[in-house]
């Protein structure tokens, strides 16, 4: 008892080719979608990989690539498979491969979806680094003259502005680092002394914030320096202030976007998962109604298309005996082998 | 004589119906192309609106907005014409358009060699009108609780962050005006009013600049007050630093990246005349020599195909004397019924006359 069985005269076969081999070169260019869209995703982690510590996992983006390349390659077989499909002359090259590449395929559907589910899981490393990443950043904002570190500067800087964020997970975050090198600082002026004597590290503290942190929402001049001190500045109560610098801290804005960017991957795979488990169903009918005519020589004759030929429960039970056959198969051999060396 | 005289066969007649049916299409294309260039330009030019004092520039992309659409128009009725070329009894229908055809089709190249010279002759109006919005942008900078302008100082701090410029022309622009506003300033400090005198109309004027000036790529955190001063900072020389602010200035800025996006649009805009131009000579041999066949009756002889019946010359000439008959005959038609009522006049004084000697 076949699974879904459906007849088919020669109109209904025509007309299933057709529209598979259309389904085909959309699941073509879903492929090429799949392949950007790695590539995308590669490129945005290499633009920040210094604030990722240069440690960012590269495997999805790469497994995202190689699997719009194979998707690429499958369809487009499939497609050509499918064409020929109308001309019986031209099918009789193909048939012998059709059932292999079947399997293959009902693997690689497999193995898209679990890409489309390494999108979604894939988040949560990416967090720690970047946490990890901005911390160490933040340490060498001031290191713009240490060779590997010049530009770590201007990439923070950058990277505040255009993700409206600051510091770490709060603007204080810049409280607790020297940010302004020792190469600009004037270790004779008494305020210099005072902040350096006042903490274990020996570093130049204060309670300021780079310019990138400024908010230019804000109605008033940004203030970047003393802004715990209220009295330093007119009109000034650090407390209800909230338009001076961004309030949002660059981990979360940063894993939002990149968290963001995944789940659309994740989903537009799924949907090419989607389409390509509809196409390798359509050519398994293809396959199946053009083995079953019921006059071989006639191909206009009617025949009957089903997804598997015996139910899922016998087709288990028989891949099971034929694995099992072929595991005995190679130990009789063994044991024949084995019993020759013993005789000779 | 004939200008230009091809001979077209029957063959010859079908192929150039075919690749002229093939232009017109790409043509169609690429006035859907200039449609898009024209909206695009147009979007950036009223993004960047409150910086402009005034919306002459509008003008290019307005004109490239009117030609694309008018190009898909007409490049999509060539194409209805060719497709109907061959047929005898479908053709008459499109002869009668055909002289109106040919004259929007001419409009359309001029103008677009007009866009081409006015997006060159109006950059001076662009730098001028940036330069008045500019100095309008920071002089009310600080004014962010004045209805109507409270998002200048966004704006400002936004453009000079995204173009990497500075002030009008360069950053001492910002040393002239008041950009911290009063409602900021503690009137009873010392330094506060020591500013207020120094200058007559009483501002508060430092050397200083927003934080939008700053450069990221400067090795130091970036100074952006007693700028002029040398001792104020450690191990800094004002006519020496260069890295600290953006040296450029917004105008400057704005007004290249606008004459970039304005030169890009001239291949495609130079391409979209080449083919128009192509389609309308193709589109006159075949009117030509579809009627020659159409007069000779028989739809697979040879017929001419050509640009113009008689020589240049000639063909002034006649349309000169063709308006001079249609201008006098406007001209003509009144006097004649200037004449006609004088003679109505006479006839009734001499009705009138003639009665009395009979009473």
């Amino acid at each position: 008892m076949a699974l879904m069985l459906v007849k088919f005269d020669m109109k209904k076969r025509v007309k299933l080719a057709q529209t598979i081999w259309f389904l085909y070169w959309f699941a073509v260019m879903a492929g090429v979608l799949v392949f950007s869209m790695g590539l995308f995703f590669k490129i945005e982690l290499r633009k920040r990989s210094e604030l990722m510590d240069n440690n960012e996992s590269h495997l999805l983006p790469n497994v995202l690539i190689l699997m719009g390349l194979i998707a690429c390659g499958v369809n487009a077989f499939g497609g050509k498979v499918c064409y020929d499909s109308l001309d019986p002359s031209k099918f009789i090259k193909w048939k012998p491969m059709l059932k292999p590449f079947l399997m293959f395929c009902v693997g690689f559907n497999g193995l898209l979806f679990v890409t489309a589910l390494l999108c979604f899981v894939m988040r949560i490393p990416l967090q720690f680094t970047l946490a990890e990443g901005l911390k160490n950043g933040m340490k060498f904002y001031k290191d713009t003259d240490t060779p590997g570190r010049c530009y770590m500067k201007r990439t923070l800087d950058l990277m505040q502005m255009e993700f409206r964020c600051c510091g770490n997970n709060h603007y204080r975050d810049w409280f607790e680092i020297q940010w302004v090198s020792n190469r600009y600082l004037d270790f004779s002026a008494k305020e210099v002394k005072d902040r350096i004597g006042s903490n274990v590290d020996g570093q130049y503290l204060m309670d300021g914030v780079p310019f990138s942190c400024c908010n230019p929402s804000s109605p008033r001049p940004c203030i970047q320096g003393q802004m715990t001190n209220n009295t330093a500045h007119y009109s000034y109560d650090h407390y209800t202030e909230e338009l001076n610098v961004w309030k949002r801290g660059c981990r979360e804005a940063m894993v939002s976007y990149y968290g963001g960017l995944m789940n659309t991957i994740g989903a537009l795979v799924l949907l090419v998962t989607m389409l390509e488990i509809a196409v390798t169903i359509g050519l398994q009918y293809i396959n199946s109604s053009l083995s079953s005519l019921v006059n071989p020589e006639d191909p206009e004759s009617e025949s009957e298309g089903w997804i598997l030929e015996k139910t899922v429960g016998e087709t288990f039970t028989d891949i099971m005996t034929n694995m099992k056959a072929m595991s005995k198969g190679g130990k009789v051999e063994e044991e024949a082998e084995a019993g020759v060396a013993t005789v000779s | 004589m004939l200008l230009l005289k091809i001979k077209f066969t029957q063959q010859r007649r079908v192929h150039l119906a075919q690749g002229l049916w093939l232009l017109s299409w790409t043509a169609v294309i690429w006035g859907a192309i200039i449609f898009c260039l024209g909206v695009y330009l147009k979007m950036e030019l009223l993004r960047r609106d409150e910086v402009m004092d005034n919306t002459e520039i509008h003008v290019v992309p307005n004109i490239l907005i009117i030609v694309g659409l008018a190009s898909i128009g007409t490049n999509w009725v060539a194409g209805c014409v060719c497709q109907d070329s061959l047929d005898a009894t479908r053709f008459p229908r499109w002869k009668v358009l055909l002289l109106g055809w040919f004259a929007v089709a001419a409009v359309l190249c001029c103008l677009l060699i007009s866009v081409v010279a006015l997006s060159f002759a109006l950059q001076g109006r662009l730098e001028e009108s940036l330069k008045v919005g500019l100095r309008n942008g920071i002089r009310f900078y600080k004014d962010t609780d004045v209805p109507g302008r409270c998002y200048q100082k966004e704006t400002i701090d936004r453009l000079q962050m995204e173009f990497r410029c500075c002030g009008n022309n360069n950053f001492k622009d910002w040393f002239e005006v008041q950009w911290v506003s009063s409602r900021y300033l503690n009137f009873t400090s010392k330094d506060v009013k020591d500013r207020i005198r120094s200058n007559v109309d009483g501002r508060y004027l430092l050397d200083g600049v927003p934080f939008s000036c700053c450069n990221p790529s400067s090795p130091r955190p970036c100074l952006r007050y007693t700028l002029t001063d040398n001792n104020a900072h450690f191990n800094y020389e004002y006519q020496s630093e260069e890295l600290n602010l953006y040296s450029r200035g917004c105008r400057q800025a704005l007004t290249d990246y606008y004459m970039e996006l304005m030169n890009s649009t001239g291949p495609g805009v130079l391409s979209v005349i080449l083919i128009q131009m192509s389609v309308i000579l193709g589109m006159r041999y075949l009117q030509t020599s579809v009627e020659g066949i159409m007069a000779l009756e028989d739809p697979e002889g040879e017929s001419d195909g050509f640009l113009l019946e008689k020589g240049v010359k000639e063909t002034m000439e006649d349309l000169k004397v063709k308006a001079l008959i249609m201008l006098q005959f406007w001209l003509d038609d009144p006097i004649a019924t200037e004449g006609s009522s004088e003679d109505a006049d006479l006839e009734k004084a001499e009705k009138e006359a003639s009665p009395t000697p009979a009473s």
